[in-house]
């Protein structure tokens, strides 16, 4: 495959455009310096960059060639793979196909290879934000509807919906993603995700303000005195998650 | 006053009374939830804050009531001390608990009491709690509850149908020391409901084979909980104990609690005796090795040294008394193996034995799979070749490299709360639970 020429993809940002700009490097044997969503691309620098069209059928040809030729473990960590906030994560998703292609299923075994490396490393961090969010994302109520915002790094939205529906399944509720500026909407059993710049909240419940307070009695109590250990919990619940939490708010 | 208000001072009494419970756990569950109903559980566990103190707080831990009719000589609830007393109302704690759930507070409820009246009589209130709970709210969270001793064995049985885990604290080491410490406990009293249970659970387990929709009994299992530096029982004793337990009573988890001075008692460590952390921290390491790495108790210390050492860690303790173990050739090793050299974990491990088919692994590329070099190299070889140039085979020269840095030397007891975050319990529990491979 040459590299001689020196091309940039920019694309809408979405997964099909992301396979579409994969289809269009293999098409053209040519390996980008860069595969930018549009909304993050730098208007200068866009010079010469090649916007590719998110086309259905290219995306899905290679989507279906995934599973096939390095197997659905594969699949899975690029699906997951493409939320994490891995820099340059395209560019480094491409890197691994390219060897997925080449070594066949093992590929995700390899985890000295540096392009199994980032990948694996970068999913391992969006998961383990996603798992600390299933405990750490509070709900307020407002009427009848929960609302909790969070503002992760990774878009870990996606990750954690099915835990908050199955868990939630009777209830009204939304939570949005301030970072990237996504919510989701769980309404009389529906489920729909938005791109929405800023929500805006009704009222509160009147009872709401009681909760709250009584559950941060609740965590001021439980802590023992004699055992006080800061370090301990700021590794365990690091601060950047403590302004959205209702217990540790004014702890900040 | 009005109620609401009343149930606030409830809480923080009634949290206040609880907090010396160690265990916060919501593991080894999983049950999706139900269409129009609330609750689900984790098999990982779920943290959904850490305390000041870094612990997880995963369930909304309160007694039903302090109010006791034992007077045993630790606890902070016992009849005779001077304290404010409050219970629950089964209905308002049923309230509180799906209140706390539904804005994702809490995983479930932890529900332990002081014996009011009778064994009975608690058991009952707290049956009642359950019940609204589960029948009449549909929750499908988590319910650790405690097996209060001397309790009728039918409620204990209606208990175990209600909750995903049950525990009966042994709280004290050894028999003697309970006597001295709590006269209206014994060890029979203790171990009489906890073999109820382990029997409870294996007889479900027919059950399920047989029918599906069968009731399940405590399917997160029984744990327990010993208080350490109160009373004088060596490590090796508490290890042989918790052993002891995982196999003949199959307990998903041993706790164990720093004794903190809450009372003074000619009987017990002066009020300004600092807690154990250390020990307790060396413990739970120890614990660690008896359940995930195939040590043994007798392994990890002896007649001879018996107890742990605050300067090393468990496993490196191991290692550095058997040279002839070592080195360990990562390319070939068998996982049991592996799992024995200090700086390689459960998860690395793993990762080792996987990278391994495709690949020969030198010491670089054992850092990317997360082995802590830093102890490992004195134990392992990569192809043969070992990276270090050390004398290996001579404990103390070893012993010395591998001691934890920033531990006063030398102390009777060097107490640095601040090396629990590395090793702390929840933290492992994460890692298990994010990487699914326990």
């Amino acid at each position: 495959m040459s590299d001689r020429t020196i091309v940039m993809y920019y694309y809408d940002g979405t997964y099909n455009g992301f396979l579409s700009c994969v289809f269009e490097s293999f098409a053209e044997k040519e390996t980008p310096a860069a595969i930018l969503p549009v909304d993050e691309a730098d208007q200068t620098c866009l010079f010469g960059a090649k916007y590719i069209e998110t086309d259905l059928r290219r995306a899905e040809r290679v989507r279906v060639s995934i599973p096939k030729k390095m197997g659905m473990e594969a699949q899975d960590l690029l699906e997951r793979a493409f939320f994490t906030c891995m820099p340059e994560k395209e560019l480094r998703m491409l890197e691994f196909m390219r060897l997925g292609y080449k070594v066949g299923r093992g590929v995700c075994g390899r985890l000295t290879e540096p392009a199994v490396d980032k990948i694996t490393k970068a999913v391992q961090f969006l998961e383990r934000e996603a798992h600390l969010y299933l405990g750490f994302l509070r709900f307020a109520e407002y009427g009848d509807v929960l609302i909790a915002q969070i503002e992760p790094k990774n878009s870990v939205l996606p990750v954690i919906a099915p835990h908050f529906i199955n868990r939630f399944s009777g209830e009204d509720f939304m939570i949005f993603d301030r970072t990237h500026k996504l919510a989701l909407l769980y309404k009389d059993g529906a489920t729909e995700f938005l791109q929405a710049e800023h929500i805006e909240l009704p009222p509160e419940s009147p009872e709401e303000e009681k909760f709250r307070a009584m559950w941060r009695t609740f965590y001021d109590t439980v802590g023992i005195e004699g055992r006080r250990n800061d370090l301990c919990r700021r590794t365990h619940m690091p601060k950047r998650y403590w302004n959205r939490m209702t217990e540790m708010r004014d702890k900040v | 006053m009005n109620t609401q208000m009343d149930t606030m001072e409830k809480l923080r009494i009634l949290s206040d009374a609880a907090k010396y419970d160690a265990a916060c756990t919501s593991s080894d569950v999983n049950r999706a939830g139900v269409k129009g109903q609330l609750g689900s559980a984790a098999a990982c566990g779920i943290c959904h804050s850490f305390a000041s103190d870094g612990r997880c707080i995963s369930l909304l831990k309160v007694l039903m009531t302090n109010i006791c009719a034992y007077d045993c000589t630790y606890c902070l609830n016992r009849r005779s001390n001077d304290t404010p007393r409050a219970t629950f109302r089964p209905q308002e704690l049923a309230d509180l608990t799906v209140s706390f759930y539904r804005r994702n507070y809490i995983e479930g409820l932890f529900l332990s009491s002081a014996v009011f009246g009778s064994p009975d009589i608690t058991c009952e209130r707290m049956l009642e709690t359950l019940h609204i709970l589960r029948n009449e709210y549909h929750f499908n969270g988590y319910i650790h509850v405690k097996a209060i001793p001397g309790a009728d064995e039918t409620l204990l049985q209606q208990l175990g149908l209600l909750a995903d885990r049950m525990s009966v604290n042994i709280e004290l080491p050894s028999n003697d020391s309970l006597k001295r410490l709590a006269p209206q406990k014994s060890k029979e009293n203790i171990l009489l409901p906890m073999s109820r249970i382990r029997d409870g659970i294996k007889e479900n387990a027919h059950d399920l084979i047989r029918y599906k929709n069968a009731p399940r009994f405590v399917p997160g299992g029984q744990s327990t909980q010993m208080i350490i530096g109160a009373t004088p029982e060596n490590d090796r004793r508490i290890l042989q104990l918790s052993e002891g337990l995982y196999h003949k009573y199959s307990l998903k988890r041993v706790f164990y609690s720093a004794y903190i001075p809450v009372v003074q008692d000619r009987n017990l460590p002066a009020l300004d005796t600092a807690p154990p952390l250390l020990r307790e921290h060396r413990l739970y390491q120890a614990d660690w090795l008896l359940r995930f790495y195939g040590f043994t108790a007798d392994e990890l210390l002896s007649e001879k040294t018996p107890d742990l050492d605050p300067m090393l860690d468990p496993k490196c303790s191991w290692a550095v008394r058997h040279p002839e173990e070592f080195p360990v050739e990562v390319n070939r090793a068998p996982y049991e193996k592996l799992l024995r050299v200090p700086g390689i974990g459960v998860v690395s491990a793993k990762r080792i034995i996987r990278a391994r088919r495709q690949a020969k692994l030198d010491h670089e590329g054992l850092k990317k799979l997360g082995v802590v070099l830093k102890r490992a190299s004195y134990f392992i070889t990569c192809n043969g070749k070992m990276q270090c140039r050390l004398r290996t085979d001579e404990p103390a020269v070893l012993a010395g490299i591998l001691r934890d840095r920033g531990l006063p030397q030398g102390g009777i007891q060097p107490e640095i709360p601040e090396q629990l975050s590395l090793f702390n319990p929840t933290k492992e529990d994460a890692v298990k639970c994010l990487t699914g491979q326990l």
